[in-house]
C-alpha cells in the first residue's frame, strides 16, 4: 500500500489504463499542455502525445459529442468537463444521444465513455462553478453516475469506469484533491454500483456521498462521545444504487440519515428516503432525515458559503433527531 | 465532368428510385394509419443521399437526421429491417425502440439518425477522431439540414474538426425550409457554404443538389481531401423539399407556387431524361428498374406488416451493457 493524494490517484488510473489499452484517450478543455485545470491529467501529454492527450476548444456539446463518436466506433474515451456546472451546455450530447444509443439502437452499440468531471462548494467559486448535479443525471435511465469519496475508491472506480462499456458519468469533489490515503500496489479495480460501508455502527444508518462521507465520519466521533454508534454507508455509485446494501444496515439499525450535498429539495436524498419507506417502512423507529444544501446557488462570500454548506454539524442534529 | 461509367449511372438512378418508391410507401402507409408517431420524408432530396453515399465504403460513416431514410438507403443498409423499424415491429434495425428518427446499423457503417436537430453532428466529428486515431483511412459524412446550422453543435463540431484536421464532410441539404421556416428566417446569409470562412481549415462548396452526378462529384473532391489528411469539407446541397415537415403537415406557412414548382426541380425526373438522352438507358430498361425496385419495397413493406410487435418483456433489456 502506498500513500497517495485523491488528484494523484485520479492521473495514476488514467496513466495505468492508457497504458493498459491503447483504444483509451483522453480529451478535454487544457488536458494536454496545461495538464487540467486541477493537474488531473498532469504529465499524460509527454507520456502519450498529443494523439491521444487532446486539448479541446471550450466546446462542452462537442467534447462529449467526440466521445460518444469515438466510443461508438471502437475507442474508449475519457474526456474531461472542467467543471460540472459547465455540462449543462452539453445536456443533449449526454441526456438525448450517449444515454440512449444503447436501447434506442436496439442494444447493439456498446459506448464506452467516461466523462470526467468535479462538483463541490467550499472554494468560493461562486454560482456557476461548485453546484453538485448528480440527482440530474441519476434521473436518466442509460447514464451510470459514479461519485467516489476516497482515494482508494477514486482510482479503482474510475479504472473500472474506463473498462465499463456504459457511458459513465464520474463526478470528483474539488475539495477532495488533496486528500491523503493509500491505495493498493497492485492493478485493481473496485465495483460499480456496489456501496461501501465506511464504519460499522448499530444505531443509526448514515448513507452519504462524496465529501459527505468524511463529514459522516468526523460526525460518528463526535456521536460516539455521546454514546450514539452510527453506521456510514458510502454508496459511491448513484447509479446504479446498491440498494441491498442501504437497507440491510437500515434494517440494522432502524433508523437513517441521508447526508449529501446537492439542493435538498428533489436530490439524490429524497430518492433514498423514499427507497427507505417503500421497503423498509416497518423497520424504521423514526422518520428517514436528509440533509442536504439549501434551496438557493451556491453564494460565493466565505460567511454565505459556510452557511449553504452542509456538514458535520448538521449530521449529528440530524442523527440526534431520529434516536430521540 | 463526371467520369462515370454506364453502370454507375443506372446504380445512381436505382438508390434514387428506391428511396423515393421506400417513403412513397411509408407515406401511403402513414397515411392509411398503419404506421405511429411522425414521419419526415425526403421525397425530391434523394440526389444528395444517393450522390453523396456514392463513393463511400461500407466502413466509411455516416450520421443522418430525422429525414435520414435516404442516407440508410444510400448507405446500404437493409431494405426490410428498415421499413421494419418504421413500422415499430421487432425485426427492425432497433427492434422497435427508435423508430423512424432514430435508425443505426453499425454494420454498414450507420452511426444514427437523430431526433435533435444537430444532435448527430457532434458524435460524427469523434468517429472521423476515431478513423484518424486508428489510422485507418475511413471517413465520416455528416449529413444536416440548413435549419441546423442555427444549432451551436454544428459550430462547435465544424471547429473541432478544422482544428484536427479530420476526416469529414459535413453534407448540408439545403431544401431552404427549417421546419416551417424559410431560409431567410433563420439566416442572414445566401449559402450555408459561407459558414465554413469562420473555421479556416475547411474547404467548402455550394451546389446544385438536384443533379445527382454534380453531387457525386463534390463528393468525391471532400472524400479525397478527408482521405488524404487534408481535413473537413462543408458541402451545401441545394434541394428541395416535396412534402411539409412532417407527414400529414398541411404547409400552411408555405407559398402556393413553392409546393407547386416543386416537381418542375424532381431529380429523378431529370435524371431519367438524361440517361435517356445519353442513351444509357431506354424505355424498356427504365420500367425494368421500377419494377426490380418496386418487388424490393413491396417485399420489405410485407416484411415489415407481417413482423411481430416487441414483446412488453423486453421493455427493460438493453439500457446497459451488462
Amino acid at each position: 500500500m502506498a500513500e497517495t493524494r485523491y488528484i494523484r490517484a485520479v492521473n495514476d488510473a488514467l496513466r495505468e489504463e492508457m497504458e493498459r489499452d491503447g483504444s483509451v484517450f483522453v480529451a478535454g478543455e487544457d488536458v494536454a499542455l496545461a495538464g487540467g485545470s486541477f493537474s488531473a491529467t498532469r504529465g499524460l501529454l509527454d507520456k502519450f502525445g498529443a494523439d491521444r492527450v487532446v486539448d479541446t476548444p471550450i466546446a462542452e456539446t462537442g467534447i462529449i459529442g467526440l466521445a460518444i463518436g469515438a466510443a461508438l466506433t471502437g475507442l474508449r474515451p475519457v474526456v474531461e468537463i472542467m467543471f460540472m456546472d459547465f455540462i449543462t451546455c452539453a445536456m443533449d450530447q449526454v441526456v438525448n444521444q450517449a444515454a440512449k444509443i444503447r436501447y434506442m439502437f436496439g442494444g447493439k452499440p456498446k459506448l464506452p465513455l467516461v466523462i470526467r468531471t468535479q462538483c463541490g462548494a467550499g472554494l468560493n467559486a461562486g454560482p456557476q462553478h461548485s453546484q453538485c448535479l448528480e440527482a440530474w443525471f441519476a434521473h436518466v435511465p442509460g447514464l451510470k453516475v459514479v461519485m467516489p469519496s476516497t482515494v482508494t475508491d477514486v482510482k479503482g472506480l474510475l479504472k473500472a469506469s474506463i473498462r465499463d462499456d456504459n457511458p459513465i458519468l464520474f463526478i470528483e469533489n474539488k475539495t477532495l484533491y488533496g486528500l491523503k490515503g493509500e491505495v493498493p500496489d497492485e492493478d485493481f479495480t473496485l465495483p460499480i454500483g456496489k456501496g461501501d460501508i465506511k464504519k460499522e455502527g448499530g444505531d443509526v444508518t448514515v448513507i452519504a456521498t462524496s465529501r459527505m462521507v468524511h463529514q459522516a465520519l468526523k460526525a460518528a466521533s463526535k456521536l460516539s462521545e455521546e454514546g450514539i454508534d452510527i453506521e456510514v454507508i458510502d454508496p459511491r455509485t448513484i447509479s446504479p444504487l446498491d440498494k441491498s446494501l442501504i437497507l440491510d444496515s437500515v434494517k440494522k439499525t432502524g433508523r437513517a440519515v441521508v447526508a449529501f450535498e446537492e439542493v435538498k429539495f428533489a436530490g439524490f436524498g429524497a430518492e433514498v428516503s423514499a427507497m427507505i419507506a417503500e421497503e423498509a417502512f416497518s423497520d424504521l423507529k423514526a422518520p428517514v432525515q436528509r440533509i442536504g444544501a439549501p434551496f438557493c446557488p451556491v453564494p460565493f462570500s466565505k460567511p454565505l458559503e459556510k452557511a449553504y454548506l452542509p456538514g458535520e454539524e448538521e449530521i449529528v442534529e440530524a442523527v440526534k433527531k431520529v434516536v430521540k | 465532368m463526371s467520369k462515370l461509367d454506364k453502370e454507375s449511372k443506372i446504380s445512381l438512378l436505382k438508390t434514387m428510385l428506391t428511396i423515393r418508391k421506400f417513403e412513397e410507401k411509408v407515406s401511403e402507409n402513414f397515411a392509411a394509419g398503419q404506421i405511429p408517431g411522425f414521419i419526415h420524408l425526403s421525397i425530391g432530396q434523394e440526389a444528395v443521399s444517393a450522390g453523396a453515399c456514392f463513393n463511400l465504403r461500407k466502413e466509411d460513416y455516416i450520421s443522418t437526421t430525422h429525414r435520414g431514410h435516404g442516407q440508410c438507403i444510400a448507405k446500404g443498409v437493409e431494405i426490410r429491417p428498415l421499413m421494419a423499424e418504421i413500422f415499430g415491429k421487432s425485426t427492425g434495425y432497433c427492434k422497435g425502440r427508435g423508430g423512424s428518427m432514430h435508425i443505426a446499423s453499425l454494420d454498414y457503417g450507420m452511426l444514427g439518425a437523430n431526433g435533435i436537430v444537430a444532435g448527430g453532428i457532434p458524435m460524427a466529428v469523434g468517429a472521423a477522431f476515431s478513423a484518424k486515431y486508428r489510422k485507418t483511412d475511413q471517413v465520416v459524412a455528416s449529413f444536416f439540414g440548413d435549419g441546423a446550422t442555427g444549432e451551436g453543435a454544428f459550430y462547435e463540431s465544424m471547429n473541432i474538426a478544422s482544428i484536427l484536421k479530420l476526416p469529414i464532410i459535413f453534407v448540408c441539404e439545403n431544401n431552404k425550409w427549417a421546419e416551417f421556416s424559410p431560409q431567410q428566417v433563420h439566416m442572414d446569409i445566401e449559402n450555408v457554404a459561407q459558414r465554413a470562412k469562420a473555421f479556416g481549415n475547411v474547404a467548402a462548396e455550394t451546389i446544385d443538389g438536384n443533379d445527382v452526378e454534380l453531387v457525386v462529384d463534390a463528393m468525391e473532391r471532400a472524400i479525397e481531401r478527408a482521405r488524404s489528411g487534408n481535413g473537413p469539407t462543408l458541402l451545401e446541397c441545394i434541394t428541395t423539399r416535396f412534402h411539409g415537415h412532417y407527414e400529414g403537415d398541411p404547409q400552411k406557412y408555405r407559398p402556393k407556387e413553392d409546393i407547386e414548382g416543386v416537381r418542375s426541380k424532381d431529380p429523378i425526373v431529370r435524371y431519367k431524361t438524361k440517361l435517356k438522352e445519353e442513351g444509357v438507358l431506354d424505355d424498356a430498361g427504365a420500367e425494368a428498374l421500377e419494377k426490380e425496385v418496386e418487388g424490393i419495397i413491396e417485399d420489405a413493406l410485407q416484411f415489415a406488416k407481417e413482423s411481430p410487435e416487441p414483446d412488453s418483456k423486453e421493455l427493460l433489456n438493453d439500457v446497459y451493457v451488462n
